[in-house]
């Protein structure tokens, strides 16, 4: 029973959402599982900030590895969570002005931007090392890079401002993204359309071991 | 004499090849942060994607409805919040209004941010926009996709009130809003997942709606075969975007100015790349060689 | 003229209501708020800057339930030969019928990474994307999860796996726990291999950071769906030495992993892991049912070029197959 009942209600929740999609009618059944996940996805946050607190209290209490961490974290949550709640003044928590707004600006926003822009070091030293013309193939990429990261910006208009307007670096930049880049896009999504579909039917049908499946 | 200059040019190739990654770092840190102290101006080309959203807001006549749709977090702010200034002040420029929503909990907080920073300019003071008829901001709500496709049949049922717990019934704005079919244009600003595709999927799809986005560079190029398509009017790319959206509006802002650092970047990198080739095809002959 | 607006009524003479609007040149409206078997009457008004013109009202229409939704015939067609194509090749596959599948570098390469981190003495670090059990490839994640999981038990090799979402946290235990008492090592196996960090996606990238550093880990898995922390993950594993085998189906991220990771698992080879590493005749079977479908996306996009350079060439009155379908 305890592995039938999930999978019973997996198959008839999928087959609804299918079912529904075409046959009008079962839009009322519809709704209603929308209206569960709806819920459910309401108390996943809480779940969330539950386990949060649950694992850093009890890595405290056990003082293992890292344990001053575990009460960073927890006062990092009450710092933002109860001015969130109680001190905003009879406005919404998210209004400018209240204590949680100049947290949010002055603290989560820097962190934030700080970790995203990460990605501007990493990808230079990514490339660095892997855009090398090894062969025809990596030859290819490496060109295709080059009129990119040239053409997207004012710069690469500017080298080859001597071509006739339509035929600068700019527009080869347009070229690649409109037509190669959009065809292998498009590829890459059809392929993972039809995955998505094999995989949802695997998980239906009860054959996914993940989803307590064979 | 020529043997041992030979050594000495291998080692150097050698040493480039395997560069520490913490100059590549410094490089590009100084190649982002020095240009931002000169106020250079760069012409910027607008691509017809950015040209498509732009006119798809142009279009609009004075008093029509947007559903603007924030969906993204302060670390996707450099290249978002750009165009979302610049879509304040596109839409209250020609009287649009606004009704804001976010699938992401911090998505409604950057618009406020937003139009915080455009409520300064005094062509929009002028105007005495009011919160409830020009635009009005209905929060977060939890569900992702779902949200989307609950809001084709009622926008109550996801959204009983706006972001300051005001019913909807009560907001004057909100009166005859019952679905997309009573708004113009769905903007949306996406760093990820919900995001533009899922808007793409369960709101254009199913509701035929029309759709013009905002996304961040790395995630732009996967909405090009929905432009082509149709299903998108537009997308604005990344900072980049941000840029073509300002100088359409004849408002350059933040966006054309950071566009000379991410510039300058760009040519580090690549001449980071020719190096690495360089030392790359050098280390390649003398291996053959010897 | 700067738009339409659309009436309704119940009555035919009074009590017409605003419901929406059309820009101008449209030529349809769609209204989805009636009730069914109710009759209404509609009218156009015309708005132009120098004023405003009705229609006369429509004949009355009603609504009803409508038992199938025609204008998605076209995708229940191929919806249906795929489902039917999946479903033929897992029975073909339960009668014994071998089934050829390309080998995918990627999955080989599993068992060499879990033998260097034994060898090495150093962790291995599985990382199930960031997004939870909702997600395929999240289920395609921790599918491959349970595999690395055996491996590591035979092996005796540490395994880790951070993950960034409760729910996720608990299925990926059972498979661990699963994993482990397959592998006759139900000993070896702890709640604590599996653990909860953040939900926040830069949080997670933070924490799983510092990890590496800090830990040196000899192998690296990251295997579902990743945004953009991404390269911030595998840029750092790289830099600590470890082999990494990623693999996503977000085509955004592909370019991030194909250039820092040693092996990249491209979008649907993901779903096909399970298949793959389990050899089970009837995932193998929808693998190939798959493949049905490639084909006649295939063979429909090369039919449509083909009609649309004769239509522009010849000038031959070829339908238009993006209509069609």
């Amino acid at each position: 029973m305890r592995r039938e009942v999930p999978l019973v209600l997996t198959a008839m929740v999928g087959l609804t959402m299918i079912i529904a999609h075409f046959i009008p009618p079962f839009n009322i059944l519809k709704d209603l599982f929308e209206d569960w996940f709806f819920i459910i996805a309401a108390f996943a946050i809480y779940l969330g900030v539950l386990n949060l607190i649950r694992v850093n209290a009890d890595k405290i209490y056990r003082k293992s590895r890292d344990w001053p961490f575990g009460i960073v974290v927890i006062l990092g949550f009450l710092v933002i969570t109860i001015p969130g709640l109680f001190f905003s003044g009879g406005r919404s928590f998210s209004d400018p002005g209240t204590s949680f707004y100049f947290l949010y600006i002055h603290v989560y926003y820097p962190l934030s931007a700080t970790m995203f822009a990460l990605l501007a070091f990493f990808v230079a030293s990514a490339s660095y090392r892997a855009f090398r013309a090894r062969n025809v193939e990596a030859t290819m990429l490496l060109a295709a890079a080059f009129i990119l990261m040239l053409g997207r910006v004012p710069i690469g208009d500017w080298i080859t401002a001597w071509l006739p307007e339509g035929y600068r670096m700019g527009n080869a930049a347009d070229w690649i993204m409109d037509f190669p880049q959009t065809a292998g896009q498009r590829a890459i999504m059809i392929g993972i359309a039809l995955g998505v579909v094999s995989s949802a039917l695997r998980v239906i049908l009860g054959l996914e071991r993940a989803m307590g499946g064979d | 004499m020529n043997q041992e200059n030979n050594q000495e040019v291998k080692s150097i190739w050698e040493k480039l090849l395997s560069i520490d990654r913490r100059i590549i770092f410094l490089f590009i840190a100084v190649a982002v942060a020095v240009p931002l102290f000169f106020k250079l101006s760069m012409r910027i080309p607008v691509t017809p994607v950015a040209q498509g959203t732009y006119q798809a807001i142009e279009s609009l006549p004075a008093g029509s409805k947007v559903l603007a749709s924030f969906d993204y977090d302060p670390g996707s702010m450099p290249e978002l919040q750009p165009m979302a200034e610049a879509f304040f002040r596109h839409a209250f420029r020609n009287d649009l209004k606004v009704i804001i929503m976010g699938l992401w909990p911090q998505g409604p907080l950057q618009a406020n941010i937003a139009l915080e920073e455009v409520f300064q300019d005094e062509d929009i003071k002028a105007k005495s926009l009011q919160y409830g008829i020009d635009y009005v901001n209905l929060g977060f709500t939890a569900g992702n996709e779902v949200v989307i496709d609950r809001m084709g049949h009622s926008f109550e049922e996801s959204y009983p009130k706006d972001g300051q717990g005001t019913p909807l019934s009560e907001i004057p704005l909100m009166r005859g809003v019952r679905n997309y079919d009573n708004v113009d244009l769905i903007f949306n600003l996406s760093a990820g997942y919900p995001g533009t595709q899922e808007w793409v999927q369960y709101a254009v799809d199913v509701f035929h709606v029309k759709l013009a986005a905002g996304n961040t560079a790395v995630q732009a190029p996967a909405m090009y075969p929905y432009v082509q398509t149709g299903q998108l009017s537009g997308v604005l790319g990344g900072m980049k975007g941000g840029a073509e959206y300002e100088t359409l509006l004849g408002i350059p802002g933040r966006a054309v100015r950071y566009m000379f650092s991410q510039a300058v970047a760009h040519a580090v990198i690549c001449m980071f790349i020719i190096i690495g080739n360089l030392a790359f095809f050098s280390i390649r002959k003398r291996k053959k060689t010897s | 003229m700067t738009g339409y607006e659309i009436l309704r009524s119940t009555n035919r003479e009074e009590g017409y209501e605003h419901i929406g609007g059309a820009a101008p040149g449209a030529t349809y409206f769609s209204d989805s708020n009636t009730e069914n078997k109710v009759k209404y009457f509609y009218r156009v008004r015309a708005i132009s800057p120098w004023g405003t013109s009705e229609s006369l009202p429509s004949n009355p229409v009603f609504s009803r339930v409508q038992w199938f939704d025609f204008s998605r015939l076209t995708l229940f067609a191929l919806a249906l030969i795929i489902a039917c194509a999946i479903f033929y090749f897992i029975s073909s596959a339960k009668t014994g019928k071998k089934l050829f599948i390309r080998k995918i570098a990627g999955l080989e390469a599993v068992d060499d990474a879990v033998g260097r981190a034994t060898e090495m003495g150093r962790k291995i670090i599985y990382i199930p994307g960031i997004m939870d059990m909702d997600s395929m490839q999240t289920i395609a994640g921790v599918t491959i999860l349970g595999r690395v999981a055996k491996l590591a038990a035979e092996y005796e090799a540490k395994l880790e796996v951070p993950v960034s979402k409760s729910l996720v946290m608990v299925t990926c235990r059972e498979t661990v726990k699963e994993a482990y008492i397959n592998a006759g090592r139900p000993d070896a196996y702890n709640d604590n291999m599996v653990y909860y960090l953040t939900d926040d996606q830069f949080g997670y990238a933070a924490a799983l950071d510092g990890l590496f550093l800090r830990d040196k880990p000899a192998a690296v898995f990251l295997q579902g769906q990743f945004y953009a922390e991404s390269l911030i993950l595998a840029e750092t594993a790289n830099s600590v030495g470890a082999i990494q085998i990623a693999g996503t189906a977000m085509p955004s991220q592909l370019p991030f992993f194909v250039a820092a990771c040693d092996y990249t698992l491209i979008g649907e080879e993901l779903f096909a892991a399970s298949a793959y590493l389990s050899k089970d005749p009837k995932l193998l079977g929808s693998l190939k049912g798959q493949d049905v479908g490639k084909f006649i996306f295939l063979l429909v996009i090369l039919v449509g070029v083909l009609f649309l350079t004769l239509n522009s060439v010849l000038g031959l009155g070829l339908p238009d197959l993006a209509t069609v379908f």
